[in-house]
C-alpha cells in the first residue's frame, strides 16, 4: 500500500484537482475571453477522468477493490460505475451550457472550473471508504454547487436559489456530522469496515440515532422526502444548465454515497434502516408526482420529477439485495441520460430573440413549430413515466424486480400504483406539446452540440436501449458486487 | 432455422412507420396501404402453413438479446386467429382515413402502424415480460391517435383512456414478476404448465384480472371506452373495438385461465356477476343513446361481456363462443364504427336525429349497415351467431341463471341495434342535408365489402376459425380440468332410443306380413 498505488487509484481525482487548478490560474489570467478555451480543456480532462475510470472499473472487476491511502479511498467497481457516469454528466451538461450565459453575456471561465471541482468532489463522494473522505468531498461538491446555483450574479432568482441552497445544504451538513460524530462515538472508528465490525458486536440505540442522521442528511442531499422542500425552489432559479447539472452528476453522486453508506457500514444494520428507505421511497414517489401535477414551471415540474425518479431508486436500496444495488446503478445510468435529455430539449426552447422558454404555456404546438424536438421530448416523458417499449421502463423494471425478488411486494405493489399519478403529469407534457395550438413564435435552429447530446439522450432512452441491457446488466451486477464482502 | 415470418410482421409495419415521419401526407398514405397490405399476405401465408393439429406452438423464434427476458415469439392457433384479425382490418383502416384524415397525415400513419406491430407483438409473445412490452407499449399510439386526431373533448378521453387502462397493467407486472421470480422463468409456454399454489393464484389472478377487466372492458370499469370510442377518429375506433378489446379476452385465456385455474374457479362468480350487470344495464344504456357511436360502444361492452362469461363456463364450448364472439365481433363493430365513419364524413355529426331515411338515397349503404346490424344482433348466418350460441351452450352447462341473464341481453341487443337501424336507415327524410348525402363511393365499397364477406363465411362455415383453434382450446380445457365446477342443469345425456324417432311400427309389420 505504498504512495505510488494510492495515487494511481485516485488518479481520475488527482487529475482532475491538477487540471482544475490550472486552468483557475488561465481564467484568473485570461479573463472572460480564455472561457471557451478553459470548457474545451475541463471537457477534454473529463473525458480523460471518464476512460481512467472505464481502466479502473475493468481492473477492479478482475481483481479485489483497490484501497488507497489506508483505507480512505477505495477503487472498486461501484466507485468507477458512478464516477463515469458522473463524469458523463458533467460532460453534457458542459456541452450544452456556453449557449445559455452567453445569451446574458455572462459565462466565464470559472464556470467549467466549478464543475471540475465539483466532480472532483463527488469522485471522492462514491469512492470514500471513511467518514472523513466522505465529508471533505461532499463539501467539496456541495460548495461549488451553491456558487454554481447562483452563477447568474444579476438575477434575483439565481442568487435566491444559491442562497437557499447554501442554507438548507450548511444544514442537512450538519445533521451528517452530528450523525457521524454519534456513530465514531459508539464505534470508534470512522471507518467503514470498523464500523460493521463493531455494529455487528453490538448496535445500541445511540448508535441507531447516528445511523438515522446520517441517512437523514444523505436523504437531504439526494432530495428524498420529506428533506425534499429544497428542490423545486433551487431548480427553478438556478440558471437552467445548472438546473441540469443538479438533476444529474450530483444526484448520482449522493445516491451512489447512500448506497455505499447502507451496504457497507450499515449492511449488518438492514432491518434499521430499511423501514426509513421504504418510507422515504414511497413518500417520494407519491410526493413527487403530486407536487408537479399543478406546476406550470417546466424546470419546477421537472425537480418534481426527480423527487419521483429518486423514490423509485430507492426501492431499489430497500430491497437490500445484490440485485437491487445493481438495479440501483441501471436505474441511475436510464435517469441520467433521460434527465440530461430532457433538460437539453428544455435549453433549446428559445423565442426568436434567444430568450429561454420555461413554461407550459410556451411549449403549446410545439409539435407543428419543432417537430423533431417535439417527438424527442415525447419519448423522453413517456421514458420518465416508465410506459415500455421506452428506456426507462428497464429502470423501474429492475428495481421492482429487485424489490419483488426481496419479497417487498406490498411496497413493489405500492410504488408501482403510486407510479401511475406521475404518469398523469408526464402525459401532460405530450398533451401540451401535441394536442394544443401554437400560442407563440419559437427559435426553429439548434446549435449542433444540443442536437448531439439530445440525439444520443434519446438513442439511449429509445427501444433501442434494450440492446443495452446486457451489458448494462453486467456493469450493474459487476458495481453491485463490491458489496458481496457485505452482505 | 425456418423463416422468421413473425419478426418480418413486426418488422414490415415497423420500418413503414418510420418511414411516414418523414414522408409527405399521400406518399405517407401509400406507404401505410402497401405496408399493411403486405402484412396481410404475410398473415395468409401464415395461416396457410400453419399445420392444424400439429405442434402446439408453431413458427417459433428466440433470440437472447435482452437481460431478464427473451425475444421469443410463437404462435398457437387462437393467437393465429386474433393476428389474422389485427391484420385484416389495418388496411381497412388506413382506407378509412384516407380522406377523413388530413392533418399530420404522417405522424396518424406512423402511430397506426406501430399500434400494428405492437397488436402482433401482444399476440406473439412467447415471453412473459416481452408480452407486458408490447401490450403496455399501445397505449402510446392509441393516447396520440385519441389525442391529435380526435373530436371535441378529445384530451378528457385520450387520458381517461391512458390513466385507466395503465392503473389496470401495472399491478399486472408486479404479479409477472412474482411468478417468474417463483417460477424461474419467463417462457410463457412453460408457465402455461407451472402450478402456483392456490393461495399465491388468489393474488395473482387479482392482479392480472385488474389489467384484463379494464382492457376488455368489463362493468364498472367499462367507462373510459365510450369516451374513447366516442372522441377518436374512425379507424382508431376500428382498431380500439377490433382488436384491442381483444387483448382483454386474449389475457384471460393465455393467463388468467390456464395459469391460475383454481383461483379462476374460486372468481368465477365474480366474472359471471360483472357479466350478468354488464349485459343487462349497458344494454340498456345503449338504448337511450343519441349518438351512435357511442351506442356502438355500449354494445361492445354487453358483447364482451357475453365473452367473459362465456370463458370461464370451463368447457370447451364456452371458450370456443368466447373465441368467436372476439373474433365475429371484431369484424361487426369495426364494420359497424365504419359505417358510421361513412356517414359521419359527410355530415359531420354522429347524432342519430341528425339522420333518418337513409335507405332511399343511400340503398347501398343501408344494406351494408342492414347486414351489420344484423350481424350484431347475432343472427343466424352471420359471425356472432355462431360465438355467442356456442358461449351460451357452454355457459348452460355451467349456470342457468346465467345463461338466462345473457340471453336476454341479447333480446335487448337486438332491440337497440334495430330501433337505431330504424332511426338511421328508415321512415321520413327528416333533414334535407342528411337526404342529400351521395351513397358509397368505391373506397367505401373496397372497405366495407371484405368484412361482409368475412362476416358471412364466419356465420356459415365458422369450421375455417375453429379448426386451428380447436386443439389449443381443448388443450385449455384439460389444464383447467381440475378446478371445473360443478354445473346447476344438471345435464344428463339421455340414453338413446332402440328406434328412430319416426319409426312407423304399423308400416313394418306390414312389410314383415309380406
Amino acid at each position: 500500500m505504498n504512495l505510488a498505488s494510492s495515487l494511481y487509484f485516485t488518479g481520475a481525482e488527482v487529475g482532475l484537482s491538477i487540471v482544475g487548478l490550472v486552468l483557475l490560474l488561465v481564467s484568473a489570467w485570461g479573463g472572460p475571453r480564455s472561457a471557451r478555451l478553459v470548457t474545451i480543456l475541463a471537457v477534454s480532462a473529463l473525458v480523460g477522468a471518464t476512460l481512467f475510470s472505464w481502466h479502473l472499473f475493468d481492473l477492479a472487476v478482475s481483481e479485489t477493490a483497490s484501497r488507497a491511502f489506508g483505507d480512505l479511498y477505495r477503487a472498486d467497481t461501484f466507485g468507477s460505475f458512478a464516477k463515469i457516469l458522473i463524469y458523463l454528466a458533467t460532460i453534457a451538461v458542459l456541452m450544452v451550457t456556453p449557449r445559455f450565459f452567453d445569451q446574458r453575456g455572462a459565462y466565464r471561465p470559472e464556470y467549467p472550473v466549478l464543475m471540475l471541482f465539483n466532480a472532483v468532489g463527488m469522485g471522492m463522494m462514491v469512492s470514500a471508504t471513511d467518514l472523513m473522505t466522505l465529508y471533505i468531498g461532499l463539501e467539496m461538491s456541495s460548495l461549488s454547487s451553491y456558487v454554481l446555483a447562483s452563477f447568474l450574479r444579476n438575477d434575483t432568482r439565481s442568487a435566491e436559489a444559491g442562497l437557499k441552497y447554501f442554507v438548507l445544504g450548511a444544514l442537512a451538513s450538519g445533521i451528517i456530522l452530528y450523525g457521524v460524530s454519534l456513530v465514531y462515538g459508539f464505534t470508534g472508528s470512522t471507518n467503514y469496515e470498523g464500523i460493521r465490525a463493531a455494529f455487528a458486536i453490538e448496535f445500541s440505540t445511540g448508535a441507531l440515532f447516528g445511523v438515522v442522521f446520517v441517512l437523514a442528511g444523505l436523504a437531504f442531499k439526494v432530495s428524498a422526502v420529506p428533506f425534499h422542500m429544497w428542490t423545486p425552489d433551487v431548480y427553478e432559479g438556478a440558471p437552467t444548465p445548472v438546473t441540469a447539472f443538479f438533476a444529474t452528476a450530483p444526484k448520482v453522486a449522493a445516491m451512489a454515497m447512500l448506497v455505499r453508506m447502507a451496504m457497507e457500514p450499515f449492511a449488518g444494520e438492514v432491518d434499521a434502516w430499511r423501514q426509513i428507505v421504504i418510507f422515504a421511497a414511497l413518500a417520494s414517489i407519491v410526493v413527487g408526482a403530486l407536487g408537479a401535477i399543478g406546476q406550470q414551471n417546466l424546470k419546477r415540474l421537472l425537480a418534481y420529477s426527480s423527487i419521483n425518479n429518486v423514490g423509485f431508486i430507492l426501492i431499489g436500496l430497500a430491497a437490500a439485495t445484490p440485485a437491487g444495488v445493481a438495479g440501483v446503478m441501471t436505474y441511475l445510468a436510464i435517469y441520467v441520460a433521460m434527465t440530461v435529455g430532457s433538460f437539453t430539449a428544455l435549453l433549446m426552447l428559445r423565442d426568436p430573440m434567444g430568450q429561454n422558454l420555461e413554461t407550459f404555456d410556451d411549449i403549446a404546438g410545439l409539435s407543428t413549430n419543432r417537430p423533431a424536438l417535439a417527438w424527442c421530448l415525447l419519448a423522453l416523458m413517456f421514458s420518465l413515466a416508465g410506459i415500455p417499449p421506452l428506456f426507462g421502463f428497464w429502470g423501474k423494471f429492475v428495481v421492482f424486480q429487485a424489490a419483488v425478488q426481496a419479497d417487498l411486494v406490498a411496497l413493489a405493489a405500492i410504488g408501482i400504483a403510486a407510479s401511475v399519478i406521475g404518469a398523469f403529469y408526464y402525459i401532460k407534457f405530450v398533451k401540451v406539446m401535441f394536442f394544443d395550438d401554437a400560442t407563440r413564435e419559437v427559435e426553429t435552429e439548434s446549435p449542433i452540440g444540443h442536437w448531439i447530446v439530445l440525439g444520443l439522450s434519446v438513442a439511449i432512452i429509445s427501444p433501442l436501449g434494450y440492446f443495452l441491457t446486457i451489458p448494462l446488466g453486467e456493469w450493474s451486477a459487476a458495481a453491485a458486487a463490491s458489496f458481496a464482502a457485505a452482505m | 432455422m425456418e423463416f422468421p415470418i413473425l419478426s418480418l410482421m413486426l418488422a414490415v409495419p415497423l420500418v413503414a412507420a418510420i418511414a411516414c415521419l418523414f414522408l409527405s401526407a399521400q406518399s405517407a398514405r401509400m406507404v401505410a396501404l402497401f405496408a399493411t397490405l403486405f402484412d396481410l399476405a404475410l398473415g395468409v401465408l401464415l395461416w396457410l402453413n400453419f399445420d392444424i393439429g400439429g405442434a402446439q406452438w408453431q413458427f417459433v423464434e428466440r433470440a437472447e438479446i435482452f437481460a431478464g427476458f427473451s425475444y421469443a415469439l410463437g404462435i398457437d392457433g387462437i393467437a393465429l386467429m386474433l393476428i389474422m384479425l389485427s391484420v385484416f382490418l389495418m388496411p381497412i383502416c388506413i382506407l378509412a382515413s384516407w380522406d377523413a384524415i388530413t392533418k399530420r397525415v404522417g405522424e396518424y400513419m406512423a402511430a397506426f402502424l406501430l399500434m400494428e406491430v405492437l397488436m402482433i407483438g401482444v399476440f406473439a409473445a412467447q415471453d412473459m415480460f416481452l408480452f407486458y412490452i408490447f401490450f403496455e407499449a399501445g397505449l402510446i399510439p392509441m393516447y396520440l391517435i385519441i389525442g391529435v386526431w380526435g373530436g371535441d373533448n378529445r384530451i378528457y378521453a385520450s387520458y381517461k383512456f391512458f390513466l385507466y387502462t395503465l392503473l389496470g397493467s401495472v399491478l399486472m407486472l408486479i404479479a409477472m414478476m412474482w411468478m417468474v421470480n417463483d417460477a424461474g422463468t419467463t417462457d410463457i409456454p412453460t408457465l402455461l404448465n407451472y402450478d402456483f399454489s392456490p393461495q399465491a393464484q388468489t393474488w395473482l389472478w387479482l392482479a392480472f384480472f385488474a389489467s384484463f377487466a379494464v382492457k376488455m372492458p368489463m362493468w364498472p370499469v367499462h367507462t373510459w371506452l365510450p369516451d374513447a370510442h366516442v372522441q377518436a377518429p374512425t379507424a382508431g375506433s376500428v382498431i380500439l373495438a377490433g382488436v384491442l378489446l381483444k387483448l382483454g379476452g386474449y389475457g384471460f385465456i393465455r393467463f388468467s385461465l390456464p395459469m391460475f385455474p383454481e383461483a379462476s374457479a374460486q372468481f368465477a362468480w365474480l366474472v359471471f356477476a360483472l357479466s350478468m350487470v354488464a349485459v343487462i344495464y349497458t344494454s340498456l344504456v345503449a338504448l337511450v343513446q343519441h349518438d351512435m357511436k357511442k351506442l356502438i360502444a355500449y354494445s361492445s361492452v354487453a358483447h364482451m361481456a357475453i365473452v367473459t362469461a362465456g370463458l370461464f363456463a370451463f368447457n370447451v364450448q364456452g371458450i370456443e363462443g368466447a373465441m368467436m364472439v372476439m373474433l365475429g365481433h371484431g369484424l361487426v363493430s369495426g364494420a359497424l364504427f365504419l359505417c358510421v365513419g361513412v356517414i359521419y364524413d359527410r355530415l359531420h355529426t354522429r347524432e342519430i336525429d341528425r339522420y333518418g331515411g337513409l335507405s332511399i338515397n343511400m340503398p347501398k349503404y343501408a344494406l351494408f349497415f342492414l347486414l351489420f346490424t344484423m350481424a350484431s344482433i347475432g343472427l343466424p348466418g352471420t359471425s356472432n351467431f355462431v360465438g355467442e350460441f356456442l358461449a351460451l351452450a357452454g355457459l348452460y352447462k355451467v349456470s342457468t341463471l346465467v345463461t338466462l341473464v345473457c340471453t336476454t341481453g341479447i333480446i335487448l341487443g337486438a332491440a337497440y341495434m334495430l330501433y337505431l337501424y330504424r332511426r338511421v336507415a328508415f321512415g321520413e327524410q327528416r333533414n334535407a342535408d342528411a337526404a342529400r348525402m351521395p351513397d358509397l363511393n368505391a373506397r367505401e365499397w373496397i372497405m366495407l365489402a371484405p368484412i361482409a364477406a368475412a362476416t358471412l363465411w364466419m356465420g356459415v362455415y365458422p369450421e375455417s376459425f375453429l379448426a386451428p383453434m380447436r386443439q389449443d382450446i381443448a388443450a385449455l380445457e384439460v389444464r383447467m380440468a381440475r378446478a371445473a365446477p360443478v354445473g346447476d342443469s344438471q345435464l344428463r345425456v339421455g340414453e338413446p332410443m332402440e328406434r328412430n324417432a319416426n319409426f312407423v311400427a304399423a308400416a313394418h309389420d306390414a312389410e314383415g306380413a309380406h
